[in-house]
């Protein structure tokens, strides 16, 4: 059998691109908002707050395929909020990339939500304290310490989040279907490949291409991480 | 100038505790629990209190009548912990740098360099705190917080978690900031010598109460048997001025209506004022004055009190003549056989190589013990 890895076909190649893109932005909208989450699940007294555990990480024990279905239900053409967000907002997300940047974003949460929430929750307060007696606000506070002091937490979780965006398979293909230039992302294409009779040498090239650019981030995230925590290295 | 007034429960303990203080330095002393963490913690703004007013020179921080409670970053309060407490993601000149990014350009009364230069911490600028011993970390801590320009400075046990050696050498630093730049201090510590080295004025507290307010040598006086003072740990504040220096042997003579007090090496100008600090171990009693000796320093008093019990020990508290106190310990065999009853006269012995240079205190009320700004005195 030959493996000509590096010579990818146009489709190939897009199926790269696609996923890629999907998996950035997936990661990219997910910081904030699980920089919120991780904050308020570590510091913050809410009724409800159980709860909301419970939503963050439903992803990660539901079968991928109900929380596509959820979010076809939910955000499909026809479903209440997409028809919202598509007649008021012009925002559609049933089968474009967006709407997979989605799924992969919401698989992907929980994921990067827990090590913020650690993070946070292992900064010594009494810091805080001390940066608010030299002076410092509340926001202050948050940019000028606590930010930096969980950047290990944000950087695991965002880390965490792509690399679980780059593999979803399940809740993307459910939601926003498997259509090549648009939503077929890696595993989507390679799925494809297998189904079809002579497909084992393109499914090899794009599994080789997955394993470079897992290899990629988690050596990154590595190095990065090494020296976050060398430089946050607390005394004691 | 302070003014504290506050009362606040926490759990089972309550604190209600008013003092008044206009000293460089005051002294809040009192053994662990006693309240001292958290009339610091009122005064920092990290505690609110359910009733009470406190007031830095004119700054009313607050006031619960009127409904004012002024946050922690408002309050211009530069606190020193224990723990130090530097960022540990910021360099050493980032943490010195940040407090006084706060207090804006024009609220900046102190120079960055002459702070550097009087804690030595230039050479450390570029580390990070991981990387810095605990004397290191501590000093930083002090120019942090002294470089926020703070209209007081709060120092919770900064040398408590420092060996003997560092402690020395950061006390001399805290003395050396106090004459150099003005900034008012309050000192919490259950430490006798630290207290009395730095400070003119002391408020005792023990049990969420001011039990004793004033200067240094009256608080640590006759019969006040102290919060945190062991039997051993005892110790009396002498207040005495420099008489000269004998060149030939080294030694440095204490003007005292009880008799003159010898110290080892310089203690500074002539006329100065300085505290002595005496532990009560070091002290030997005799009720004639003694011939033939090697103890150069002979005190008369006369026999304030006795206290003793079942144990084979005494103290023996005793009034020197013209003023000031100390106590000594004997041992209750001693005191019986010389009969020490209140009012017999006595003779008080220290040996001069008792005295070291930890009991050497300057005065920081004393107008004679001020140096010019700019830390010039190194």
């Amino acid at each position: 059998m030959d493996v000509p890895v590096f010579k990818l076909s146009s489709e190939e190649w897009t199926a790269v691109r696609l996923s890629l893109q999907v998996a950035l932005t997936a990661t990219a909208f997910s910081l904030p908002i699980g920089l919120l989450a991780g904050y308020a699940l570590a510091r913050w007294r809410f009724p409800g707050k159980v709860l909301l555990d419970g939503v963050i990480h439903l992803p990660l024990v539901l079968p991928p395929v109900v929380t596509g279905y959820i979010l076809l239900v939910l955000l499909g053409r026809r479903g209440t909020l997409g028809a919202f967000l598509a007649e008021h907002l012009g925002i559609v997300f049933s089968f474009r990339w967006t709407g997979a940047a989605l799924a992969c974003g919401v698989m992907g949460f929980p994921l990067m939500v827990r090590p913020i929430r650690l993070s946070v929750e292992a900064i010594d307060r009494r810091l805080e304290d001390a940066a608010g007696t030299l002076g410092a606000n509340g926001l202050w506070i948050f940019i000028l310490v606590t930010l930096p002091l969980a950047l290990p937490g944000l950087l695991v979780g965002s880390i965490l989040c792509f690399a679980k965006a780059l593999g979803e398979f399940g809740a993307t293909i459910t939601f926003v279907s498997n259509i090549p230039g648009e939503t077929q992302t890696i595993s989507a294409a390679i799925y494809t490949y297998t189904q079809v009779p002579g497909g084992d040498a393109n499914a090899w090239r794009l599994t080789a291409v997955a394993i470079v650019i897992a290899l990629g981030a988690l050596v990154a995230s590595e190095i990065v991480q090494r020296k976050a925590s060398r430089r946050l290295a607390q005394f004691e | 100038m302070i003014r504290f007034n506050a009362a606040v429960a926490l759990g089972a303990f309550r604190l209600d505790a008013a003092f008044e203080s206009d000293a460089r330095v005051v002294a809040l002393f009192g053994r662990s629990g006693a309240g001292k963490s958290v009339t610091i913690a009122l005064i920092a703004g990290v505690l609110r209190p359910e009733r009470g007013t406190i007031a830095i020179s004119g700054h009313v921080l607050v006031d619960t009548e009127k409904g004012i409670f002024l946050p922690k970053h408002a309050r211009r309060i530069g606190v020193v912990y224990q723990d130090a407490r530097l960022f540990p993601h910021l360099t050493v000149r980032q943490n010195l740098m940040f407090g006084r990014w706060f207090a804006g350009r024009a609220e900046q009364t102190i120079d960055f360099d002459a702070v550097v230069d009087t804690l030595g911490i230039g050479h450390l600028l570029a580390r990070r705190p991981g990387r810095l011993s605990g004397g290191e970390r501590q000093r930083v801590a002090i120019g942090r917080a002294l470089l926020s320009s703070p209209r007081l400075l709060l120092m919770d046990e900064p040398l408590a978690a420092l060996d003997d050696e560092r402690r020395r050498e950061v006390l001399s630093l805290i003395e050396r900031l106090r004459d150099a730049f003005g900034v008012p201090i309050v000192y919490v510590s259950h430490d006798v010598d630290e207290v009395a080295r730095l400070a003119s004025r002391v408020v005792v507290i023990d049990d969420g109460r001011v039990v004793a307010v004033g200067a240094v040598d009256e608080v640590f006086g006759p019969s006040q048997v102290h919060a945190g003072e062991t039997r051993f740990g005892r110790s009396s504040v002498l207040t005495g001025r420099i008489a000269g220096m004998h060149a030939g042997y080294g030694l440095t003579e204490i003007e005292h209506p009880g008799g003159a007090i010898w110290l080892a090496g310089p203690a500074g100008a002539v006329g100065r004022e300085v505290h002595l600090v005496v532990r009560a171990t070091d002290i030997t009693l005799a009720t004639a004055r003694p011939q033939n000796i090697s103890v150069r320093t002979v005190l008369a008093g006369t026999v304030g009190q006795v206290e003793k019990d079942d144990g084979p020990l005494a103290a023996v508290t005793i009034a020197l003549k013209g003023h000031g106190h100390l106590v000594a310990m004997t041992t209750r065999m001693a005191a019986d056989e010389l009969s020490l009853k209140p009012g017999d006269p006595v003779f008080a012995l220290i040996k001069t190589v008792a005295l070291d240079e930890r009991s050497i205190a300057s005065s920081g009320a004393s107008p004679r013990a001020e140096q010019p700004p700019g830390g010039s005195q190194r």
